[in-house]
């Protein structure tokens, strides 16, 4: 189980930093948006795999999932969709002034899709 | 108090001259005399004391943490000094007044040079190594602003960066060093490290610290192979060399060495570097002085040499030897300065220093020339004059030293040679000048005598040489004795300064070197023609070109690694952080640890590749942005469900309702950028970031597994014990967020709302291209609202609403809070908008959301300020505070009034960006999709 962990949150954080490398802005915000569901699998990981842990604290409950780095990630999703938003406006922004979406601000004639 | 006078004073004194206006001159030179002349008076007021072996002290802690206290001594050393600084320094002043053209901003001249002498003051009287360190640089500086005070020409802003480059290294190793002595004798007081000779020596880092202060004090003395920066610095106006190139700045180097000599002489680095760097600059400056045409080039290595010989002296490890270097300290600065200031008159009437144009003014400036003349036959060693003694004494010492052994005669001989070297330029400067000939050519002034008070400072000097050449006995032995006690800490051998000591070896080697140099200067142009063999190296131009050579290798630098491409930047940070993590991956010995493995169940393995097929795919289908985006959402709605899975259900629900609101976002977003990534990297770009991207994931992968295969060692079970008690709450996450760590959430929600605020402020007035049609050229549906979707939304609403008040009520005993009910909040909003569109929304929800953010962080922030009402730390939960006798609801009442906090900035921050982004779909839309819909 721990392998198959490691490796899905490996993919995934392989497959954010590979779109966060693109060219384009859009491919680079989704890679991040990726990266961060890898980043935060694996902060989450921290605390150990609890199967049937119990939720809240009750007396009969056994065994508990590690708190603090639920607690770490809860806000690091919320932050992290903060972040997504931002960069996208961000390239929407640069696109509307500088006219590319090309992530250095290179001017490309890109094909417009609407001509008229 | 008198000690902070002396220094404080001339502070003060750089700011005088400011209130006075360029044109009323002599207002403006008085008002600068008058500081430093009131410190004159405050130190012979205590020079009696000092003199009697006194040493006044008075210290301030300043900064305890560096160890810079503001102390103050005031030792025979400091007050040779200071007398030297100030004396010098008022007849400048009056020089300068006079020197200076109409042109010439006269205010801020004084003002740098009243700055440079409170520095000199702080060197030569600080009683701690970092005090002393600073006013160090602060010389330094000020230095710079008066060798490029003429900033119009090019050489006085080469010159003053040179010095400044050259002395600021200096400066910057001197501290290494005395940190390094700091640390050796536990206290930068200068007594302490005076004291601590036996321990200094015998530490390993004695010659580390000896080395870098020895580099300061080279620097700003141009010894050798430093003393380029000096001819270039003549660029300054005259003044400004007379004091600080031969009575001050340039002593400095050699103060230090007198000042350190209790601490750090004795040994035999000391003596091998010191006294052979002194011998070699002395000759080294000799020669160059008597090959060189302009007048103060001459005298500026003529001053490289002295201040060779002053080095030697202190670098012979004998107390006599430490004392006539201070002699020499005290005669060069009187001879050397007035010899700058003659070189000046000459350039102020005649318009050139260029000593080949110049000949016979002893006709129109008679004065000038027998000052000139005196003060000249002083440098050369003549008898009779303050120079002559000094230099015996420095003979006779030579003499006496055990350096280089069975060649130790080498050295009273190489002395020798510099003395006839110095006997030859002297003359030459003089017979050159003001003799040898009737009338100078080509001179763009018509010389005539200069006016009486340019000369009063050159003949109080030249009265001065004459004074203490006849009567050194009566004149300089209780200064010097003062000042030796101090350099040597322990009273001084017995002085006996008298012009005439009998026939004796020293007697012999001063009259060799008088006519020795009569021989040269007679044969000199013997000299010249040998010197034309070697090629001319202009200093200043290497140096140039150094500089040159370094910017531009810096831009090469940056041209390089900054090159504008942030995706090069990325590749730089990611190749980083995976050479720092694989090197620790590298240092574990198996990667699986001692933790046994939990069996995976079949519905795991097929959640994991549902997972990382989509992950794969996100990334292989970039270019086709919309399947890439879905495949986007299955890892998010698969993480939702592995958190599920994994006893974490606030994480859960929390993903699950950002997925959402991700998707709308970036499908908002995706509607005004391109639906299709161009093919443009190369197949080696490709191959390099697969590579990249492959080894990244395999480190993220490793750590993650030998993390999840190790025990932890994890603060949790302090929450999970406190969190009933301590907290009031069952739910162990959301106490943490509300409580525990309460102030994490309160500058995270804070960032949420200033993310909102400045997308906000990012889609203001953002004119944008508005697609009519999909990639494809379909047109858009004209049937924007489907009506099912908006009957059900709007049933829904109420329904939504209720159960994110009901995550948030339960948010503390069981998974649910602010964050999370945030979240459904906004969604079921969003569902509004995305249902009947932006203007039906906004005429029913007519609010702003920009308040509502703010309101929610100031609320959370109010929250964490009430606790201190109660004498509490910030964010102090509530609960156990009051002893109200209801029990159960009032212990949440603070923590769920932080949680509406964070409820709030969410749905305000959410919306912010959300419905925000959909009105620019409104606002700009094109004119052809108006008249179809």
């Amino acid at each position: 189980m721990e392998a198959l962990f490691a490796t899905t949150t490996g993919i995934l954080a392989a497959s954010g930093l590979y779109l966060a490398l693109r060219g384009r802005t859009f491919p680079v915000v989704v890679g991040l948006t990726l990266l961060s569901y890898a980043v935060n699998l694996f902060l989450f990981s921290t605390g150990g795999l609890t199967t049937d842990g119990a939720a809240v604290i009750s007396d009969g409950a056994g065994k508990y999932a590690d708190p603090l780095p639920q607690a770490l990630v809860l806000t690091a999703i919320v932050i992290g969709f903060a972040m997504t938003a931002f960069s996208v406006i961000l390239a929407m922004r640069v696109r509307g002034d500088v006219g590319s979406d090309h992530v250095n601000g290179n001017r490309v004639d890109e094909p417009r899709e609407d001509k008229s | 108090m008198s000690l902070l006078l002396i220094v404080l004073l001339p502070l003060l004194g750089s700011l005088l001259p400011l209130l006075s206006s360029n044109q009323r001159r002599h207002q403006c030179a008085l008002l600068t005399a008058a500081m430093p002349l009131i410190a004159l008076l405050v130190t012979l007021r205590e020079t009696p004391g000092v003199l009697a072996g006194e040493v006044p002290r008075l210290a301030f802690s300043w900064v305890p943490a560096l160890g810079l206290d503001l102390a103050l001594r005031l030792d025979g050393l400091s007050l040779l000094f200071v007398l030297l600084i100030l004396g010098i320094g008022l007849l400048i002043i009056l020089y300068a007044r006079h020197y200076l053209a109409e042109a010439d901003n006269m205010p801020r001249f004084y003002a740098y040079l009243m700055l440079f002498m409170t520095s000199m003051l702080g060197i030569v009287m600080a009683d701690n190594l970092i005090l002393l360190w600073m006013f160090w640089e602060l010389t330094s500086l000020s230095s710079f602003l008066l060798i490029g005070f003429w900033s119009h020409q090019s050489a006085a802003r080469k010159g003053a960066r040179m010095a400044l480059a050259v002395t600021g290294m200096g400066g910057l190793a001197l501290l290494a060093g005395f940190i390094l002595i700091g640390q050796i004798v536990g206290s930068f007081d200068m007594q302490t490290v005076l004291d601590s000779r036996d321990v200094i020596l015998a530490d390993p880092r004695y010659l580390p610290a000896l080395l870098l202060v020895l580099l300061g004090a080279f620097t700003k003395s141009a010894q050798f192979p430093f003393q380029f920066w000096l001819p270039q610095a003549m660029a300054a106006p005259t003044p400004v060399s007379a004091f600080l190139h031969s009575a001050t700045m340039v002593k400095a180097g050699v103060f230090l060495l007198a000042r350190l000599h209790p601490a750090l002489a004795g040994s035999q680095e000391w003596l091998y570097l010191v006294s052979l760097t002194g011998l070699v600059t002395m000759l080294f400056g000799a020669y160059f002085a008597l090959i060189k045409l302009d007048l103060k080039t001459i005298l500026a290595y003529s001053t490289v040499s002295h201040l060779g010989l002053i080095t030697m002296l202190f670098g012979l490890n004998s107390q006599m030897a430490v004392v006539a270097g201070l002699f020499h300290i005290l005669n060069h600065a009187t001879f050397k300065a007035a010899l700058f200031m003659t070189a000046g008159i000459v350039d102020h009437e005649c318009g050139t220093r260029d000593i080949r144009k110049l000949k016979g003014l002893w006709r129109y400036m008679p004065m000038t020339t027998a000052l000139a003349t005196i003060t000249a036959a002083s440098m050369a060693g003549f008898p009779l004059l303050n120079g002559f003694l000094s230099k015996e004494m420095m003979l006779a010492e030579t003499l006496e030293t055990p350096l280089l052994g069975g060649l130790a005669w080498l050295i009273p001989a190489l002395a020798t040679i510099g003395s006839i070297l110095a006997a030859a330029y002297s003359l030459r400067y003089v017979r050159n000048t003001f003799f040898d000939g009737n009338r100078p050519r080509e001179l763009e002034k018509t010389p005539h005598e200069a006016p009486f008070p340019l000369r009063l400072p050159v003949l109080v000097l030249a009265i001065v040489c004459i004074v203490i050449g006849l009567f050194p006995a009566f004149t300089a032995t209780g200064l010097l004795t003062a000042a030796a006690d101090a350099a040597l800490t322990m009273p001084a051998p017995e002085l006996h300064l008298s012009i005439w000591h009998g026939f004796n070896l020293p007697l012999l080697m001063s009259a060799i070197a008088l006519i020795g140099g009569l021989l040269v200067y007679a044969l000199r142009q013997h000299l010249f023609t040998f010197h034309r063999q070697f090629p001319s190296r202009d200093s200043l131009a290497i140096f140039e070109g150094a500089v040159q050579r370094l910017i531009r290798f810096t831009q090469w630098a940056i041209d390089t690694l900054e090159n504008g491409s942030l995706q090069r930047y990325m590749l730089w940070v990611v190749i980083s952080a995976l050479v720092v993590s694989g090197m620790s991956l590298m240092g574990i010995e198996t990667l699986k640890g001692e933790l046994a493995i939990q069996k995976a169940d079949p519905l795991l393995i097929v959640g994991a590749a549902i997972t990382c097929f989509a992950g794969l795919a996100t990334a292989f289908l970039h270019r086709r942005r919309l399947i890439s985006l879905i495949m986007l959402s299955v890892v998010g709605l698969m993480a939702s469900l592995a958190f599920a899975r994994f006893s974490a259900p606030d994480l859960a629900l929390t993903q699950l309702a950002v997925e959402v609101v991700t998707v709308i976002l970036l499908m908002l977003a995706l509607f005004f950028l391109p639906q299709k990534t161009p093919k443009e990297s190369s197949a080696s770009r490709i191959v390099r970031d697969v590579l990249m991207a492959a080894g990244f994931g395999g480190v993220v992968a490793s750590l993650n597994y030998a993390l999840l295969t190790r025990p932890l060692n994890s603060i949790s079970d302090y929450f999970l014990e406190h969190s009933v008690p301590g907290g009031g709450g069952h739910n162990v996450v959301n106490v943490i967020l509300v409580d525990f760590r309460g102030f994490d959430t309160l500058g995270e929600i804070t960032v949420l709302c200033i993310a909102g605020i400045g997308i906000y402020k990012l889609l203001n007035r953002l004119r944008l291209f508005m697609p009519s049609s999909d990639s494809e050229g379909r047109p858009w549906s004209p049937d924007r609202y489907p009506m099912i979707l908006a009957s059900v939304s709007q049933s829904l609403l109420p329904m939504a609403l209720l159960v994110s008040v009901f995550i948030f009520l339960r948010g503390h005993n069981a998974p649910g809070g602010g964050f999370i009910a945030g979240l459904v909040t906004a969604v079921a909003l969003i569902l509004m908008y995305i249902a009947h569109g932006v203007e039906w929304a906004q005429q029913r929800l007519s609010f702003q959301y920009q308040p509502i953010a703010v309101a929610g962080v100031a609320i959370a922030a109010l929250t964490g300020v009430g606790s201190w009402v109660f004498g509490y730390p910030f964010l102090t939960s509530a609960f156990g505070h009051f002893h109200i006798p209801l029990i159960g609801d009032v212990e949440l009442a603070t923590a769920m009034l932080f949680d509406l906090g964070v409820y709030l900035t969410v749905v305000g921050a959410t919306l912010m960006i959300l419905a925000n982004l959909g009105k620019v779909t409104t606002s700009h839309r094109p004119s052809k999709q108006k008249e179809k819909a």
